[in-house]
């Protein structure tokens, strides 16, 4: 029976570890993060749950005393945002290249400078190669469903790779909202026992880890890795099938919202789908037809799904809630382009940044932007493709 | 009620706008609303203006941006008019409620022109006579129950009394004067709003 309930995002996901009730946690506390390791080790605390929770001096501890413990044969996790992810860089691919399967609740926040503690995806697109899983959330529900289907899909043996669930700071990880969570039975039920194959602390089947590798063989770790990626996509999948049976609710690589007969296309991610998607129905009241394209999984990137998903209508607007510093937009800008091309889809595209450093998206911002396709469209009025929205004047 | 309901507190560091904040969308869940409560974060010091919101609707909340046309405004420190727009967007129809003992025709002077309804509440009076000590929250979120009309009296009664009953298990001194805070605030503003609607009806 689902429970319903009101938390914030940081709330939820702290109820879904405890849930989970994973091995070990090492945790180093950032804003706007925080929340996570102190609700986790309230758990501890109390007696409900009985993960050993390791307090470690910094970010670059946390995720390397996580990557021991994984290789460990422990089902490990930590939380973290921005400057912590950054100063995890080096572990983040540690943890992938052996394949470790780690769990991080990243509560996304920007990175420096100016120095700021509010949101945009900046953290998290920073390790967009560091080989890890990357999958985002719109609101605290979505935090938590995709916190629990994380180590299914980590663990896999087809995968064996590490995720990070991703959610947006303040606007989701403080915002109280209703919520449905689903039985401690049932969620420890679809987890599961982990038993990892190969692991350090198995004198029966000694290995080496974190080894050194002549160039002879380490390209082939590389691809191994890549294809491992790969593989997550269809597991990701399955997943999600397997987790609509206990939730009811369902996800894919992405969300389409009113999008099948859509002339105009918002591409986004994070909590200002929701906002996009209030737009949309507005837009549609007036006869306009809009939709919203959601990216749940951000790696693997699904770019033959998103190209097939956005052939058919007239423009996209890709937001991006990051500044990629590269000079010709952001970074689902690029990659987003790149799909199309690569699959003859030749919708005209403009790619937004918006909301950066906690500037706010508002449902008037994303209806202008529609507008500015529609005109695009409609009159062929010329629109810079890689520009800002809410910037002041 | 249909629609979504917006709410936006005004307050200073420290005084609990945040709290009263969540309070309002955890007594709305309870009647079965879908609720947002949210604080808009700065850098948080004592005493610097804070701001924090509620959406309350009877169908699901999808919009995570802040509140720029509210229903209602909630003001827990009157210093706080003359360096704050409070009435910023606040519809015309809607209105404000302002912790203050100054009467409405007082204070109406300090609202940039705001025409729509004021009421006023000695939050702090309040609080020093029920608790001991200048808490604000309680006899702000019972004014703004009151004003919305998001449930009755009978109903946001039994269901603070219950939650306090959970959150001071530990000490149930203070429900007693909680709950007394509660229901004055309320009794305050109601009498206010009668008082609007004989003015309209005469």
């Amino acid at each position: 029976m689902a429970i319903k309930e009101r938390m914030s995002g940081n709330e939820a996901v702290s109820y879904a570890i405890r849930q989970v009730n994973p091995d070990v946690m090492p945790a180093f506390p950032i804003t706007p993060s925080t929340e996570i390791p102190q609700m986790v080790s309230t758990y501890i605390a109390n007696g409900e749950m009985d993960t050993e929770f390791i307090p470690v001096e910094s970010e670059h501890s946390s995720m390397s005393a996580a990557i021991g413990a994984e290789s460990a044969g422990a089902r490990s996790l930590t939380a973290t945002s921005s400057a912590g992810l950054a100063l995890m860089w080096e572990e983040l691919l540690l943890a992938a290249s052996n394949r470790l399967p780690v769990v991080l609740a990243l509560v996304n926040r920007t990175l420096s400078g100016p120095i700021n503690i509010n949101c945009d995806h900046s953290d998290s697109m920073g390790a967009r190669d560091t080989g890890w899983i990357q999958i985002y959330a719109e609101n605290n529900q979505e935090a938590y469903d995709n916190f629990i289907q994380a180590y299914p899909v980590a663990e896999n043996e087809a995968v064996h790779l590490p995720v990070m669930v991703c959610q947006d700071g303040f606007i989701t990880s403080h915002a109280v909202e209703n919520i449905e969570l689903i039985e401690d039975c049932d969620v420890k039920g679809f987890v599961g026992e982990y038993n990892p194959e190969e692991y350090l602390l198995n004198p029966g089947k000694p290995v080496s880890a974190g080894p050194y590798s002549i160039s002879s063989y380490a390209m082939e770790a590389k691809k191994n890795q890549e294809t491992a990626l790969e593989n997550s996509k269809a597991v990701i999948l399955e997943v999600a099938k397997k987790f609509k049976k206990i939730s009811g609710r369902e996800y894919g690589l992405f969300e389409e919202y009113r999008t099948k007969d859509a002339d105009y296309i918002m591409f986004i991610m994070g909590s200002a789908a929701g906002t996009a998607k209030q737009a949309v129905d507005e837009m549609r009241a007036h006869g306009v037809k809009a939709g919203v394209l959601k990216l749940r999984v951000f790696r693997p990137f699904p770019a033959e799904e998103i190209a097939k998903a956005l052939s058919k209508c007239k423009a996209v607007a890709i937001m991006d809630r990051c500044e990629s510093y590269n000079g010709n937009g952001g970074p689902l800008g690029s990659e987003v382009t790149s799909a199309l091309f690569l699959n003859k889809v030749m919708a005209e595209t403009v790619n937004y940044i918006y909301g950066l450093a906690g500037r706010d998206f508002t449902v008037e911002e994303a209806k202008t932007v529609f507008n500015g396709l529609m005109d695009m469209a409609v009159n062929g009025t010329k629109l810079e493709q890689y520009q800002y929205i809410g910037l002041r004047k | 009620m249909n629609k979504s309901i917006e709410t936006r507190w005004h307050g200073r560091g420290g005084q609990g706008a945040k709290t009263a904040a969540l309070l309002l969308a955890d007594v709305a869940f309870k009647t079965g609303k879908n609720v947002q409560g949210f604080p808009e974060y700065g850098p948080e010091r004592m005493g610097a203006p804070v701001t924090a919101y509620n959406r309350i609707s009877d169908s699901k909340i999808r919009v995570h941006s802040n509140i720029y046309t509210p229903d209602y405004v909630v003001v827990v420190d009157e210093t706080l008019l003359s360096s704050v727009d409070v009435t910023a967007g606040l519809k015309r129809n809607g209105a404000i409620i302002i912790n203050t003992p100054k009467s409405r025709d007082e204070i109406a002077g300090s609202l940039r022109g705001y025409k729509g309804r004021i009421y006023t509440i000695d939050a702090r009076k309040i609080s020093e006579e029920t608790l001991g000590k200048n808490f604000p929250n309680s006899p702000m979120l019972a004014a703004i129950v009151a004003v919305s009309g998001i449930m009755d009296r009978e109903t946001f009664i039994n269901e603070m009394r219950a939650s306090y009953e959970h959150k001071f298990a530990k000490k149930p001194e203070v429900i007693d004067g909680n709950m007394k805070a509660l229901e004055m605030a309320y009794d305050v503003v109601w009498e206010a709003m009668e008082e609007d609607k004989m003015g309209l009806s005469a």
